[in-house]
């Protein structure tokens, strides 16, 4: 009982008395409602009930947006004028308990919000699921039914409130508050009605991250975290790579019997790109975003993010170049184009990063993207790299007009990659949108070893593109296949006639990198099939061609803008090797964290003998490390 | 004065002004604390009351002689409680795409962070039910009188609270609270 009775103790020490002035503004209301209430009862007694529900309702939205108003700055101002002197009739009235006076002190208040109110950005929205309760945000919702406000031109016009807004619309996160990204899982397709899947690659490897420190902390993952794709593309494969004068990357298609389902296939595509030539790299212009407010100063993040870069610093060429930008209460350039030799001006300056105060709001990304211009030159590779705990309030006040910004830095040939620190204040749904939307990777670094992982190892798929906005679409042969599903890529669907418009925005691929897919797919007279084949169909043409589908993959050379596109048919007699059959252990282990309908009785110690015969040769210890997670997860999911 | 709040409820849901506004009066800071519980900070509270305070006038016609008038009030409460937190939940769902940045981009700083106590995070921790069910619990209601308003067994809250308990055991034990 002890929690309870501590929780007890300590809620009615901190129970507030209520504030006064709110208090007589409460019962005002109350009072108001109450007359307007009996009078539309008296009225709505020759109407019907309905209208008179619909007056009450709509006057109360009314009130309660005023209410709303009462929140912040310059809306308080207005909201006061216009419930005072309702307030005061009211008050005159029959009925009040001589709270007049208690009114009058309103004006303080509104000379107190300027100074940001702690209270306010320290009110926790976010609820311990997925919805983020946009308390703060949602006040321009309440100002906007109500003309009389001239709120909205106030913010506009002093730059200075809209800034104290913006910071006192903080929602605060509670520990375990995360929101992620995530989609339904998908469904089962019928490749007779629906037999062409689009979806873009995706090398974003955070979600493993999120699931492997959340397990490690004896938690199963929130499902919404769990991105099945990430997962899988975690893992280095060894893919057959590309040959000299091919286009930059090959797939690889095998089809093998499910390992959940005897009676479904799975449809493994790899895609390797090709293994860069280190040497011949071209000089990179790098700049780094580094989140310094208040809430980097923790030990998994600013100072593991400075070992981290330390480490990356190590494994760069002279004639790179290094920029910091660091957005915060100290924000700015702080080290400003720095050769790569010039090893000890970085490291100090990396060094000198302090966390402290609150975003200051000056445009981060800008600057960042201002000085990597200054930077680039022909033939050169520049990225931004924005390391954050998910404070993204980088300074660009308009969300719009920050997707048009870094959609237009994107087609500049600046790429952007974001680095996700530390956990409980971690934006995903943001990490992901703003990777996805700047041509970029997003990754979550936890430890020092994955900070190795993502910055040393993959230092040359991480920075060097081979191939952008990358699309796979593959089309089911409906005479062999009958029903399909693509497990994983929720988030990363693409409408179909997609495929082919180049401007629509896909995944990159880096040097080195491999991306897989797998479908399950059910053969046409499988058992296994969920759906009954209709009637009156059309029966699919039964060719001779045992083709099972047609692979299609698109993809545009580093700063091209047209697309060049591979295709070839696959069939079912692929063999299935090691790598894609861990591949599958893994696709497992997240279905059995996501959402495990499609697998039967198939289970941890299956998943985990699956990924334990296929670990092959494990030079850094991820594929065991996975078998271990699902151990831990094995006994956690009882 | 001594008219007792079941009355004054009663005179109020037939049109008695005085009797609604003397009953406020009685009940106000009860509420206040109750929204408390329910939203662990004071703004939310404040908010919240204010919810109610505007709806209650409609609300009297529910309001059954033969209950108790903390048990009708702390009814209304935990509903109001529930309908902002699914208002707010639909805005959220709303900013979709670069909405979701909006939402997103306000995260918290550490300074105000620090200010957040472990209890307000904790009652952030739980979901709605077990949060609805502490907040009437901590507020000297038996499992009983919670269960009435609640419109649940009082079975049903005992293991709630047990829930609940074990959540913040957990809480408890990541942040190291002592």
């Amino acid at each position: 009982m002890s929690e309870l009775d501590d929780l007890k103790t300590l809620i009615d020490k901190a129970t507030p008395t209520p504030d006064a002035a709110k208090k007589a503004q409460h019962l005002a209301l109350a009072q108001e409602n109450f007359e307007a209430f009996q009078g539309s009862r008296g009225r709505s007694r020759q109407t019907s009930d309905n209208s008179m529900w619909t007056g009450v309702k709509t006057m109360l939205t009314r009130l309660t947006s005023k209410g709303g108003l009462t929140l912040t700055t310059a809306i308080v101002a207005c909201g006061i004028m216009i419930l005072t002197p309702a307030g005061q009739v009211l008050l005159d009235g029959p009925g009040t308990f001589g709270t007049r006076g208690i009114v009058e002190p309103a004006p303080e208040v509104v000379e107190a919000e300027p100074v940001a109110r702690p209270e306010d950005a320290a009110r926790p929205v976010a609820s311990a699921k997925v919805e983020l309760l946009a308390r703060k945000g949602a006040e321009a919702d309440f100002a906007e039914p109500l003309p009389a406000a001239p709120a909205p031109l106030a913010l506009e016009s002093s730059v200075g409130i809209a800034r104290s807004m913006e910071e006192n619309r903080v929602i605060s996160q509670t520990a375990d508050t995360e929101t992620f990204a995530n989609e339904d899982p998908n469904g089962v397709k019928i490749a007779a009605e629906d037999p062409v899947s689009t979806f873009s690659v995706d090398v974003d490897t955070a979600s493993y991250s999120i699931i492997r420190s959340s397990i490690m902390r004896g938690q199963l993952p929130p499902a919404d975290a769990v991105r099945i794709e990430e997962m899988i593309n975690y893992f280095p494969y060894r893919y057959p790579a590309p040959e000299h004068g091919e286009p930059p990357f090959r797939p690889t298609v095998n089809v093998f019997e499910s390992p959940w389902n005897a009676n479904t296939q799975l449809v493994h595509i790899g895609i390797q790109g090709t293994l860069p030539a280190v040497e011949n790299r071209p000089p990179l212009n790098l700049v780094f975003l580094v989140d310094t407010s208040g809430s980097m100063e923790d030990p998994v993040k600013l100072p593991l993010l400075k070992q981290s870069f330390r480490m990356m610093l190590d494994n760069l060429r002279p004639e790179d170049q290094v920029a910091i930008v660091a957005y915060a209460g100290s924000s700015g350039e702080v080290l400003a184009p720095t050769a790569a030799s010039d090893r000890q001006a970085i490291l100090d300056a990396l060094n000198n990063l302090r966390a402290g105060g609150s975003t200051n709001g000056q445009g981060g990304l800008e600057q960042a993207y201002s000085v990597v211009e200054g930077m680039s030159a022909d033939g050169e590779v520049s990225r931004v790299i924005l390391a954050t705990d998910g404070d993204f309030n980088v300074g660009l006040s308009d969300p719009r007009g920050l997707e048009d910004f870094i959609a237009e830095k994107r087609d500049s040939g600046t790429y952007l990659s974001v680095l996700g620190f530390g956990r409980g204040n971690l934006q995903d749904a943001t990490m992901q949108a703003l990777a996805q939307n700047g041509n970029g990777t997003a990754a979550y670094i936890d430890t020092l070893s994955e900070a190795q992982k993502v910055l040393v190892d993959q230092l040359t798929g991480a920075l060097f593109p081979i191939a952008d906005d990358v699309k796979i679409q593959v089309e089911f042969n409906p005479a062999k296949v009958a029903e399909y599903r693509l497990i994983g890529y929720e988030t990363r669907a693409l409408r179909r006639q997609d495929f082919s418009n180049d401007r629509v925005d896909a995944g990159e691929l880096g040097a080195g990198h491999s991306v897989t897919a797998i479908y399950e797919v059910t053969p046409v007279g499988s058992p296994a099939r969920l759906s009954d084949p209709l009637r009156y169909g059309a029966t699919p043409a039964d060719t001779d061609s045992d083709e099972l589908g047609f692979l299609r993959l698109r993809y545009k050379s580093p700063g091209e803008r047209s697309s060049q596109l591979i295709e070839r048919p696959f069939s079912a007699n692929g063999k299935a090797d090691s790598e894609a059959k861990f591949a599958s252990s893994i696709a497992g282990f997240g279905q059995l964290l996501y959402d495990d309908s499609y697998l039967g009785d198939w289970g941890w110690d299956d998943a985990i003998a699956l990924a334990t015969a296929n670990r092959g040769d494990d030079p850094f210890g991820y594929r065991q490390e996975a078998i271990q997670l699902m151990r831990l997860a094995e006994s956690l999911d009882n | 004065m001594d008219t007792s709040e079941e009355e004054l409820a009663l005179a109020a849901a037939a049109g008695d002004g005085q009797a609604f506004a003397r009953l406020m009066a009685r009940v106000y800071d009860r509420l206040f604390r109750l929204c408390f519980r329910l939203t662990g900070s004071q703004h939310e509270a404040e908010d919240l009351c204010q919810d109610i305070c505007a709806a209650l006038p409609s609300k009297l016609n529910t309001y059954d002689r033969k209950a108790r008038v903390t048990t009708w009030l702390y009814r209304v409460a935990v509903n109001a409680a529930h309908d902002r937190r699914r208002r707010m939940a639909t805005q959220a769902r709303a900013a979709d795409g670069w909405r979701d940045w909006e939402v997103n981009r306000k995260a918290v700083d550490a300074e105000t962070r620090e200010r957040m106590d472990w209890l307000s995070q904790a009652m952030r921790t739980l979901p709605d039910e077990l949060c609805d069910t502490l907040a009437l619990t901590l507020d000297n209601m038996t499992h009983a009188e919670a269960g009435e308003v609640l419109g649940v067994a009082e079975g049903t809250v005992s293991w709630r609270l047990a829930e609940a308990r074990r959540i913040l055991k957990s809480l408890r034990k990541e942040e190291g609270v002592t």
